[in-house]
């Protein structure tokens, strides 16, 4: 009898998943992950309150949503994640993982749910936002041995903050999609 | 394994891709060194982008944050020109009574060493007419300035009043062509009339011509005209030349040097020493003490008294030289008037003792100095 992942129905739906995946321009995908990591160092310069907003973070779950494609998320992830951590003064890997993780997940969410929904990419959002502060911490604390001071109601006051600016980034990410949806 | 891996292949590649980032953690953990080559790619990679963000922000909003900077100068401009107006005024201000205070602080000294009595007016108003050479003062008949009164500066003598009212007075300037007053030279002690000229300057008339007065001699006030006091300043010698009947010598009135805003209405004058040239200076707040006395042919002492009169003092030349032909008199046992030989009056002068009972005060004789003239001597000022 055959895996259930493997059934005729399954097969279908995954195709008809795959096909609803978006695409980008090569441009695209090496520009704006590298534009999220320059606003990340650059913004906090002339806006203390800048560094609240996590760029990198928004960009990973964007494309690993709209390509709903797993390794896809999880090369983005690890991309964006070793960037981030190349221009920072911690060893490489610890964003590379968290993110990498971000990305597989939300890559795995967007075959299950329409990532078109304003209201979900919110939840979703706000949901990795905090997943990744929290692995983050563990990561922290469990490789380096530090404990990073990290206090739950900022993080989550964070998360939904990060979520409204997603929105409207997200809308204008849409418009960069070559499907045009 | 191969099936494994396709059927799990999502799941493996991320385990791979976290496997590897692991690794490369624990290797500079334990190296405790970057793996800098991902670096120097990541900062290569962003360093261009960064450049040009830098660039449009500097060229963007720069430029409106330098917009608005200007606009915020340009009102504080307007207000450090403001205040800049305002402290110019503040100052001439303060300058102006910085003045006042110093002309003040020069009439109130020559006030205490001038023996006449007088008081302080300022002048608040020029008379009507181009060529008016008078001039209106807020003191009048109610402070006792009457007509005639003559009026004077530190400096020199102004004027006279010509007309006094309750509150206020009327002086004729020295310059006005009408004005005229009694004159003597300090050094050459020649006597003349100083005639206004409708100008800057004063004409000192009725001087032989054979009368030598040199340019930068001072003129005093005489006293002969009943007016002013004996012994104010009038001014220095500009001119001085031959004319068809006398010498042309024109002064420049010493009080109007400095302009003229406040002045002293002589109520009552006294009639004071004439100064040496080298002494002129000898007013305002760098006044030093009293002028010594002129010096003594005789080499007598000024306060030493003569046999005669005890309490005499000399004050002219004549009186000197009249004393001194009769001690030479008195050496030579001759008297004068009574007809007989002639005294030798270049026959040295023995100096005079006072006697005890006619002047117990004397001062003792001071040794002569080879020029031959006396030690000077300091002398109080007359209040």
């Amino acid at each position: 009898m055959p895996s259930p992942e493997y059934t005729e129905a399954n097969y279908v739906e995954g195709r008809r998943r795959k096909s609803s995946s978006s695409s980008f321009r090569p441009i695209v995908f090496f520009l704006v992950p590298l534009f999220s990591v320059l606003l990340d160092i650059f913004l906090p310069r002339f806006v203390e309150s800048a560094r609240t907003l996590e760029f990198p973070l928004l960009i990973t779950i964007y494309f690993s949503l709209m390509k709903r494609q797993p390794i896809a998320g999880v090369a983005i992830g690890a991309t964006i994640g070793l960037m981030q951590d190349s221009l920072s003064q911690q060893p490489l890997g610890m964003f590379g993982i968290v993110k990498t993780i971000v990305g597989y997940f939300a890559a795995s969410v967007s075959l299950r749910f329409d990532v078109n929904n304003p209201a979900l990419r919110f939840m979703l959002c706000a949901f990795f936002f905090v997943f990744h502060q929290f692995f983050y911490w563990v990561m922290v604390r469990a490789l380096l041995g530090q404990v990073p001071n990290i206090n739950g109601l900022d993080e989550l006051v964070r998360a939904l903050l990060n979520s409204a600016v997603a929105l409207p980034l997200f809308f204008l990410l849409d418009k960069l999609r070559e499907d045009g949806s | 394994m191969d099936g494994f891996l396709g059927r799990y292949r999502n799941l493996s590649v991320l385990v791979i891709v976290i496997m590897a980032q692991l690794v490369l953690l624990a290797v500079q953990v334990k190296n405790n060194q970057d793996v800098r080559l991902i670096r120097v790619w990541a900062v290569t990679a962003i360093t261009p982008l960064a450049r040009v963000l830098e660039g449009i922000r500097a060229n963007t909003f720069g430029l409106a944050g330098e917009y608005w900077q200007l606009i915020e100068i340009r009102s504080q401009n307007q207000t450090l020109k403001a205040d800049v107006d305002r402290f110019k005024l503040e100052n001439q201000y303060l300058k102006e009574e910085l003045a006042t205070a110093k002309r003040v602080e020069a009439m109130a000294s020559f006030v205490q060493r001038n023996p006449n009595k007088t008081i302080g007016a300022r002048i608040i108003g020029a008379g009507a007419g181009m060529n008016s050479k008078v001039v209106f003062i807020d003191r009048g008949s109610t402070s006792g300035v009457l007509k005639g009164m003559p009026v004077i500066t530190p400096d020199g003598i102004v004027g006279k009043v010509t007309a006094s009212y309750p509150t206020g007075s009327q002086v004729m300037l020295i310059t006005d062509p009408t004005f005229g007053c009694g004159v003597v030279s300090d050094k050459s002690r020649v006597h003349g009339t100083a005639r206004g000229q409708g100008n800057n300057q004063l004409l000192v008339d009725y001087i032989q011509n054979e009368q030598a007065v040199q340019v930068g001699e001072i003129f005093y006030t005489s006293g002969d005209d009943r007016i002013f006091p004996k012994g104010l300043p009038v001014g220095p010698v500009r001119v001085s030349r031959e004319g068809k009947l006398f010498k042309e010598i024109y002064v420049a009135p010493a009080a109007f040097e400095k302009g003229l805003e406040e002045v002293l209405v002589v109520l009552e004058g006294v009639h004071q020493q004439i100064l040496e040239l080298s002494q002129i200076t000898n007013v305002g707040p760098e006044a030093k003490p009293m002028a010594p006395p002129l010096p003594d042919s005789v080499a007598l002492p000024l306060d030493a008294t003569p046999k005669q009169n005890p309490n005499q003092r000399f004050s002219t030349e004549a009186d000197r030289l009249v004393d001194r032909y009769k001690a030479i008199g008195e050496q030579q046992g001759l008297s004068y008037g009574n007809g007989g030989r002639v005294p030798n009056f270049n026959a040295p002068v023995s100096p005079r003792v006072a006697p005890p009972k006619a002047a117990p005060t004397a001062v003792p004789p001071v040794k002569p100095n080879p020029a031959g003239s006396a030690a000077p001597a300091v002398v109080p000022p007359k209040q």
